[in-house]
């Protein structure tokens, strides 16, 4: 079966017909050409396919095209400004927060959408005041919200520094 | 644009601790986006000849990877990623039996839905032409080897049909026995032979070396011992789980057969494939310019490369777009081989070993015997007049194993330094006095010298950084809110071999702009940032002068990356195009003439890699923590000082021993691939199951290098940097866990249920 649906890529109006069971992923990869959001394990368990679905991340494998209809997504290609680079991009490249760079787009749509969680005073599993108003975000913190991204390059410890870095200018 | 060599070139003596501080305020360069291929920003002036010593973005700075612009963005292009007109999609399927044969085949439902364009079976499978290889040789009959092997394909308009259609793909079975016991007491265990080189050549040993070695008497020796250990240790299949899946694109019309296939080298699949296929040689190209790791899972594309092509054979004018999923990766690309290994050590009343000796038993498949060196850090690290080694393998109805990160002495050093540290535990001696006071002058079977060797200095640094002399002697006397807190140590080191066979094309231009190609892999290694930096130090030029071209078969022949090889390989061959290249612009009295000059030239033998031993060395610290009440075990900090020679990047080099040294405390902590002992299929067959270490897991690690150069290895001074990150660790975390509970836990991983 098949369904017109319409979404909102990285700033760009997209209307496709997809086969009902499409994943959001598929549809961005394999129908509209958006390969920045990866396929690791299209089972929601590694984090590589992960964006910004109405401003809240996702992991885009887990979510049927048809049920995104009319949405915003938003990849790492959609948070660079062409060849400016998004400030968590840029601390990245700085800290060597990847090398196969695979994950890196997971990663780094992660880490943006983090920050706003945090910023709204979203408490997490380590977080000692779960109503705090204000989360400071130690490395502790940063490297339990970023849990759901898989890293096998094992770059963890510089993600953590380039988010850290981006927190504190 | 300045780079930190222009007027600081690092230090060869003094210890330098790459990270942060040691790249100021550099900028990218911008000749890092003309290292892809793009096109050049401006022309440089006239080309003279300056000495080839300490340019601008050579050996040693710390420059940022040349791609990451492209990699934040997700702009770097994976195999299954390369664009093509109307793909058709391939999806395997896989035996669910662990050995006999296929007896039916029922496709018509498959056939019967809208949209599948075809099955492939060993039926109607093309027949290649060279089928020797197991690896390569997939459907040309209906013997089943192991659960998970490839045995059809669906291909369709569309991934959701094809993959719903291979569930309508009928087979049946003829099932036989199923052995997967992997046990000491076997009765069929056999010594390994030709292993060498994936079975290619002659040699025990996946790296040449021989099963068994002997030195002395090592029953006289153990039986003049004051001190002794005798333990026995295991560690479980492993997968790799390179993040991207391994995947493959084929187009083979009568004008090209063009293959994007996710790999650690393309000449080597690119020679496999042309020789099963029968093609004529350069027919095939294969291209892969950026690979989302792989560890080493993807040496062996030519596996879904064949498929691939047969997909391609099946469906003509349509290319054909294949990706395995996690779950057929665990079968398909290989595992870390379990072992089981007993180390024996006899000391003299000082702590001089007298005796040492290392016999591992391993699990092979029936399918393709891969054997490791698993013994042979024992061969080389500590003296002792009498020793043995020995190599036994199991042939079960297995997945193949395969070559993994640090393979042999990832497995083999946790039993070498765990038996150090239990030596140490029972002689009451300091651990790292233990291993300094068995510190070999010479290779200690062949009597050969080493090319470069710090290992002292790395345990004395390390010491000293990590705090060594505050640790707690006696073990379960430290303890914090619940938790026991130990400390341990291990050394590590892999050796830097030299693999033949690459050959490096070098051009200057007449607007001074330099191209150097060679069919070189960046598996994240960072290839594209450090083949620039050497060629542009052997030309003497700033590296944002060099445009580097890899990742393509078109491109002169090289040897797969692994085994800590690739600079060695690659970076070597660089070197000598480069300088040969410099001589021909100062033939030409330092002019280029409008055409430009060229030059290709092969890796050049060199005697001296037949009159020293070759390898990286390490020193790994850990603090572990263990809870008293449950036993979850944490590693809160680990440290580890190398000697990997003279460093080519500091910021590469850095994230490479990080990322190994993480893998460490993986393996150690969490990864374990269970089989199921009735079926012979391994069961936790995707992330859910096998854990591998998230960022959450992972605390401080500090990664330092000893800045030497080593005198002999190649022009640059460099060793392998690779491997040597992931030894030692476990040992290191082990020791420490031991340290903190007095639990000595042989077997990997460290669970919590060791510890209770």
């Amino acid at each position: 079966m098949e369904q017109k649906i319409t979404l909102r890529v990285d700033g760009k109006e997209r209307t496709l017909t997809v086969d009902t069971r499409t994943t959001l992923l598929d549809a961005l990869r394999e129908r509209l050409g958006v390969t920045s959001a990866k396929k690791g394990c299209d089972h929601g368990q590694c984090g590589a396919c992960t964006v910004m679905l109405d401003g809240r991340r996702v992991t885009s494998c887990l979510v049927l095209a048809v049920a995104g209809d009319g949405a915003e997504v938003v990849t790492a290609a959609g948070l660079a400004d062409g060849d400016d680079l998004h400030p968590v991009q840029k601390s990245f490249v700085a800290e060597d927060a990847f090398q196969c760079g695979y994950c890196t787009p997971g990663q780094i749509v992660s880490a943006v959408a983090m920050l706003r969680e945090a910023k709204e005073g979203w408490p997490s599993v380590v977080s000692d005041d779960l109503d705090a108003d204000r989360v400071v975000l130690d490395r502790a913190e940063i490297a339990e919200r970023m849990s759901g991204n898989l890293c096998r390059c094992a770059a963890y410890v510089n993600i953590v520094t380039a988010i850290e870095k981006v927190t504190r200018p | 644009m300045t780079s930190p060599n222009e007027t600081n070139e690092p230090s060869r003596r003094a210890v330098l601790k790459a990270g942060v501080a040691g790249l100021g305020a550099t900028m990218v360069p911008f000749g890092a986006f003309e290292a892809l291929g793009a096109e050049p920003a401006q022309a440089a002036g006239p080309v003279t000849a300056p000495p080839a010593a300490a340019s601008r973005g050579g050996i040693g700075a710390a420059l940022k990877r040349v791609e990451g612009p492209l990699k934040v963005r997700g702009a770097a292009t994976y195999a299954f990623e390369w664009p093509v007109e109307k793909p058709a999609y391939l999806y395997p399927l896989l035996s669910t039996i662990a050995s006999g044969r296929v007896t039916s085949v029922d496709t018509r439902a498959a056939l019967a839905e809208p949209g599948v364009l075809g099955v492939l079976t060993h039926l109607n499978a093309p027949r290649l032409a060279w089928a020797d290889e197991p690896e390569v040789a997939l459907l040309q009959s209906d013997r089943v080897a192991y659960h998970g092997q490839i045995v059809g394909a669906v291909i369709a308009d569309g991934i959701e049909t094809a993959r719903y259609a291979a569930g309508l793909v009928k087979l049946e079975y003829a099932a036989e026995p199923v052995d997967v016991d992997l046990r000491t007491d076997r009765d069929d265990l056999r010594k390994p032979q030709h292993a060498q080189g994936f079975g290619q050549l002659p040699g025990d040993l996946m790296n040449g070396a021989p099963a068994d070695t002997s030195a002395g008497d090592f029953a006289a020796g153990l039986a003049s011992a004051v001190h002794r250990v005798d333990a026995t240790y295991t560690t479980p299949v492993q997968h790799h789980n390179p993040m991207e899946p391994h995947a493959a694109v084929a187009t083979w019309t009568d004008d090209e057969i063009t293959l994007y296939c996710g790999s650690q080298g393309v000449s080597t699949p690119q020679e496999l494939l042309t020789r099963a296929f029968g093609l004529e040689a350069g027919r095939l190209r294969l291209i892969s310019p950026y690979v989302g790791g792989a560890f080493g899972s993807k040496d062996f594309s030519a596996l879904w490369g064949t498929l691939a092509l047969m997909g391609a054979r099946l469906v003509p004018g349509r290319p054909v777009k294949l990706s395995f999923t996690r779950q057929q990766m665990f079968t398909l690309v290989g595992h870390r081989p379990a072992a089981i290994q007993r180390v024996r050590l006899g000391a003299d009343a000082r702590g001089r070993l007298v005796a040492i000796s290392h016999d591992a038993v391993q699990e092979t498949a029936k399918a393709k015997q891969y054997a490791e060196q698993t013994v042979q850090a024992s061969r080389s690290m500590y003296a002792a007049p009498n020793r043995r080694t020995s190599t036994r393998i199991a042939l079960l109805d297995v997945p193949i194993p395969t070559i993994m990160r640090g393979p042999g002495e990832a497995t083999g050093m946790f039993a070498l330094e765990s038996a150090m540290d239990e030596l140490a535990e029972k002689m009451g001696l300091d651990p790292i006095e233990l291993r300094l006071l068995n510190e070999p002058q010479t290779h200690p079977e062949t009597g050969q010298p080493f090319s470069s060797r710090h290992l002292k200095q790395c345990f004395e640094e390390g010491a000293r950084r990590f705090g060594w002399k505050n640790r707690a002697r006696k073990p379960r006397t430290r303890r914090k809110d619940g938790w026991l807190i130990g400390t341990g140590v291990a050394a590590a080191t892999y050796p830097s071999p030299r693999l033949p066979g690459s050959t490096a094309f070098a051009r200057v231009d007449r607007d001074g702009r330099y191209t150097v190609r060679i069919a070189a892999a960046d598996i994240g290694t960072g290839t594209w940032t450090t083949l620039a930096q050497i060629a542009a130090e052997a030309l003497g030029v700033p590296q944002n002068r060099v445009t580097l071209q890899i990742g393509d078969s078109s491109y002169p022949r090289a040897s797969s990356g692994g085994f800590s090889s690739g600079m060695n390989s690659w970076g070597t061959t660089v070197y000598e195009a480069a300088r040969a290249l410099h001589a021909a612009v100062d033939e030409h009295g330092g002019k280029v003439p409008p055409e430009g000059i060229e030059v290709t030239v092969g890796m050049p033998d060199d005697p001296r890699l037949r009159q020293y031993e070759f390898g990286s060395y390490g020193a790994q610290f850990a603090e572990v923590r263990v809870h008293e009440d449950t036993g979850e075990i944490r590693v809160p900090r680990l440290l580890g000082v190398f000697d990997v020679g003279r460093v080519i990047n500091p910021v590469t080099a850095r994230s490479q021993l990080l990322g190994g040294m993480t893998w460490g405390l993986s393996m150690t902590l969490h990864e374990e691939t269970a089989l199921d002992h009735r079926y012979g299929h391994f069961v936790n067959n995707d992330f859910g199951g096998y854990h591998i270490a998230a960022n959450a897991d992972v605390g401080s690690i500090e990664v330092h290098f000893l800045d030497v150069r080593d005198p002999h290895i190649n022009p640059m001074g460099s060793k392998g940097a690779g491997e040597i990150g992931i030894i030692g660790t476990a040992a290191a975390i082990a020791n420490g866990a031991y340290n903190a509970t007095g639990v000595r836990v042989r077997d990997l991983p460290l669970t919590l249920d060791k510890f209770l």
